[in-house]
């Protein structure tokens, strides 16, 4: 009996060892594989259907990414953005995700066959219903503000949501950018580096309105029970974020990297995906939403620039930005 | 012979590790990248920035520096170690922490509103040098209070005895130790400024505080683009050797004598007008210092209860980095505490922190995977970035103790052995202490180069404060910095106070 058990742990072992020879490395941004983000759960789910090991390797993600060039451990890239896609592309370091796209449910078309998006959120500026009583209804609104009203914004030359709303701004306002930009110089308290001290700023009390997401709110109403946090809609629209992950080209491990892809599209996933990365899923349905995300305020009109028209707008869309508030 | 040859080693050890990297990442580039429209503009700023930061940390440093030096009250050791902590905390922890100060809804404003007074903005220029200061006041205060205690006993007694009032003193015999210590503090605080980015943009406002980092930050992280990062990195580089060079220059040498090495009471500093002054000196210092760490500390206890496991990890990790930064930051400080050795050690806050860290990838990738070399090339990254702190704590009285020993040993034949271990190191155990501490605590703060590529098993503190941040959880993130503030100024305290017991 004692000999059959031994025996038997004994081939668990054996197994469980061979299973862990199968190694899907995943780069992600840094966030992703705290424990505070999605990957511990990510990796949970997939281990669980892939008979393999997944192993996050974590830190600046697409700067990494082009050092090592042919020669990355990477199998599949998770959490590059829409404005980094261009440049990703262009290193010719990634295959096709051969995932069926049709079925999206993004507020935008998508026909990339290199990049795969699982999560979307916008641009917007939240605000606490405790601290703001009247919040602007319009982008028109928030420019002609009075001047107590303070808005904390990231850089768009160090952080991505920060371009982010660069584009938003473009998108709206067009060649009006810099006015634009000028009538909310006084309504801007600060910059910073990226969105954690912004949304620090914010909770903390020192501004009324941070530049965040319009799924910021579900955080605070399902971690926290609180309801107080809101993101204002406007009505000329929001800029779209999508995250995405592809499939790196000189995988040793190609039909894992497949299952992967295939994997982020997959119910397990796109349920988990938003308590676990506080972002809408790319493929499920509004009414398969969790209850706090069902009950966001999300735009009708979205806007978004493809990466070729960001890319040719990005140069101007900094600069107004750039000239306007360094008056 | 030998010490020269040891010496020179670690100097060269110092210049491939901070150039090396830098050369790496020219190579990789390919090449120079060129200036921007925006990079005379950032220049301009950052080196106004960090001149006036330097040069107001270091004049306010002096007349409290003074009076510590000259006032013995009690719970002295404890305010002394306690005023260090600003410069050793993560810099997102006390941007936040001068904010809830100086803030518009920070405690200043809501007692101006409460008077019925117009309310004060910490965002402008202003606001930059206010935080620059903040970091950097306790560093100068201390090197220069470093040089008030190594003042030879025998010269103030001798000026008592001659009757010289609080003027002649100073002009006899603190100006001279000024003279010698000032510069090299602001050369130091100089170079940290030029570097600053997060703060100068937080706090600046907006794109009117843009400095060169910045523009490396965004040449690195969202264009790739190397060669211009690398290019800055290196006009950076020229700009704190430059800084080095003045400061070597202005500094004059030693030259106070040998006394009997002991501490010796003031005579000179009993009027009451002197005690009032002293009094004010300390009391604006603590308060100005010692408000933003009390509200960073208050506000962090709700989210000490929600630190997991992971947080704790981290914290074991991080001090065990700490201490191997510490003692290489010693060894390779020991042989380098000389005039050049100082420029040299500038070299290690010179370099921008993502190139270097870039370039360490570049270099070490080939042969090992970098990621399982996370923590040894953050320990050895903030030795490296320790290293001029050091070596401004330790120089001038090592070189003071080569001046004043130099007979002594000579007549006796001393071996460099025991001229080290019987003659150096005793009377350097209060530096030492003290550079030991710091060395401790800013490796224990600082996020180094580990953001580049850790996985999340071998995360130190400060970045798990940034992932809290970065997921929601700003209480949480408010208690880590806590634990990072208490460890922190736990291991300065200890090592500050070793040395200091010990000269005492």
């Amino acid at each position: 009996m004692r000999a059959t058990t031994i025996f038997a742990a004994a081939m668990t072992c054996a197994g469980a060892a061979a299973a862990q020879d199968r190694v899907l490395t995943v780069y992600a941004g840094d966030y992703v594989a705290s424990e505070w983000g999605p990957g511990p759960k990510i990796e949970e789910l997939f281990e669980a259907r892939c008979d393999c090991d997944l192993e996050f390797s974590t830190g600046d993600l697409l700067p990494r990414l082009l050092l090592e060039g042919e020669n990355t451990d990477a199998d599949v890239v998770f959490g590059l953005n829409t404005d980094v896609t261009r440049r990703a592309r262009e290193s010719g370091l990634f295959a096709s995700h051969g995932q069926d796209t049709s079925e999206l449910t993004l507020p935008v078309d998508w026909t990339d066959d290199v990049f795969l998006p699982y999560n979307y959120g916008h641009t917007a500026f939240v605000y606490d219903t405790d601290r703001v009583d009247m919040p602007p209804q319009s982008f028109e609104e928030l420019r002609s503000a009075p001047d107590d009203l303070s808005i904390v914004i990231q850089d768009p030359r160090t952080s991505i949501s920060g371009l982010a709303l660069a584009l938003w701004v473009d998108a709206v306002y067009g060649e009006e950018a810099e006015a634009a930009w000028g009538d909310l110089a006084d309504n801007i308290l600060t910059v910073t580096k990226g969105w954690s001290e912004s949304y620090g700023l914010f909770t903390d009390g020192e501004a009324d309105m941070a530049l965040s997401y319009t799924t910021s709110p579900a955080y605070h109403l399902i971690a926290e029970d609180d309801d107080t946090v809101k993101a204002a809609i406007f009505p000329e629209g929001h800029y779209f974020m999508v995250e995405l992950a592809a499939k790196v080209a000189s995988t040793d491990v190609p039909d894992l990297a497949d299952d992967f892809m295939a994997f982020l599209l997959s119910e397990d996933f796109q349920s988990m995906i938003a308590t676990g990365n506080w972002s809408i899923p790319a493929k499920l349905p509004r009414e398969d939403w969790p209850e706090g995300f069902q009950a966001l305020d999300l735009p009708e009109t979205v806007l978004f620039y493809d990466e070729d028209e960001a890319a040719s707008r990005k140069d101007a869309a900094i600069e107004a930005w750039r000239s306007a508030l360094s008056r | 012979m030998a010490q020269r040859a040891v010496a020179l080693g670690a100097g060269a050890l110092v210049a491939a590790l901070a150039l090396g990297p830098v050369a790496a990442v020219l190579w990789r580039a390919g090449g120079f990248g060129a200036f921007a429209p925006g990079d005379g503009q950032a220049l301009r700023f950052t080196l106004w920035q960090a001149a006036l930061s330097a040069a107001l940390s270091v004049a306010l440093a002096v007349p409290v520096a003074r009076a510590l030096a000259r006032r013995d009250f009690p719970g002295r050791s404890l305010l002394v170690a306690l005023l260090g902590a600003p410069f050793i905390l993560p810099v997102i922890v006390a941007v936040l922490g001068l904010i809830a100060v100086f803030g518009n809804s920070g405690i200043v404003n809501g007692a101006l509103e409460a008077l019925g007074l117009p309310g004060i903005t910490i965002y402008g220029a202003h606001g930059v040098i206010v935080a620059h200061v903040f970091f950097n006041l306790p560093l100068a205060t201390r090197m220069i209070l470093q040089g008030w205690l190594a003042l030879p006993g025998e010269r103030l007694r001798l000026a008592a005895e001659l009757g010289l009032g609080p003027r002649e003193v100073f002009r006899v015999v603190e100006w001279p130790m000024l003279r010698r210590i000032a510069p090299q503090a602001a050369a130091v605080i100089f170079v940290i400024c030029l570097s600053s980015f997060a703060v100068a943009l937080t706090l600046g406002g907006g794109p009117r505080a843009t400095t060169v980092e910045l523009a490396i930050y965004q040449a690195m992280r969202f264009d790739f683009d190397l060669g211009r990062a690398a290019m800055l990195a290196c006009l950076q580089l020229a700009l704190a050797l430059a800084a080095g060079l003045v400061a070597l220059r202005l500094s004059g040498a030693a030259g106070m004598g040998a006394g009997l090495d002991r501490v010796v009471p003031r005579w000179d500093a009993a009027r009451r007008s002197a005690r009032a002054l002293d009094a004010a000196a300390i009391a604006l210092a603590a308060l100005f210092l010692l408000t933003p760490l009390a509200l960073v500390a208050w506000n962090g206890v709700p989210g000490l209860a929600d630190l997991g496991w992971p947080v704790w990890r981290a914290a074991g990790q991080s001090l065990g980095v700490a201490l191997a930064s510490t003692a290489l930051c010693l060894l390779w400080a020991l042989p380098l505490a000389t005039r050049w050795g100082e420029v040299m050690g500038l070299l290690g806050i010179a370099i921008s922190p993502l190139v270097l860290g870039t370039g360490l990838f570049v270099i070490v990738r080939p042969y090992v995977n970098p990621v399982a070399l996370a923590l040894p090339v953050t320990a050895l990254v903030n030795a490296l970035m320790a290293l001029p702190f050091a070596l401004r704590i330790l120089r001038p009285e090592a070189e003071a103790i080569r001046t004043d020993f130099a007979r002594l040993s000579a007549a006796l034949g001393l071996s460099g052995r025991v001229w080290v271990t019987r003659i150096l190191l005793p009377r350097l155990r209060r530096p030492l202490g003290f550079a030991a501490g710091l060395t401790a605590a800013l490796s224990m703060g600082d996020l180094g180069v580990i953001a580049l590529f850790a996985d999340p098993e071998r995360a130190t503190l400060p970045l798990q404060v940034y992932r809290l941040m970065g997921s929601y959880r700003m209480e949480a993130a408010q208690g880590a910095a806590l634990l990072l503030l208490a460890l922190s100024l736990g291991l300065f305290w200890g090592f500050d106070r070793g040395g200091r017991n010990a000269g005492a």
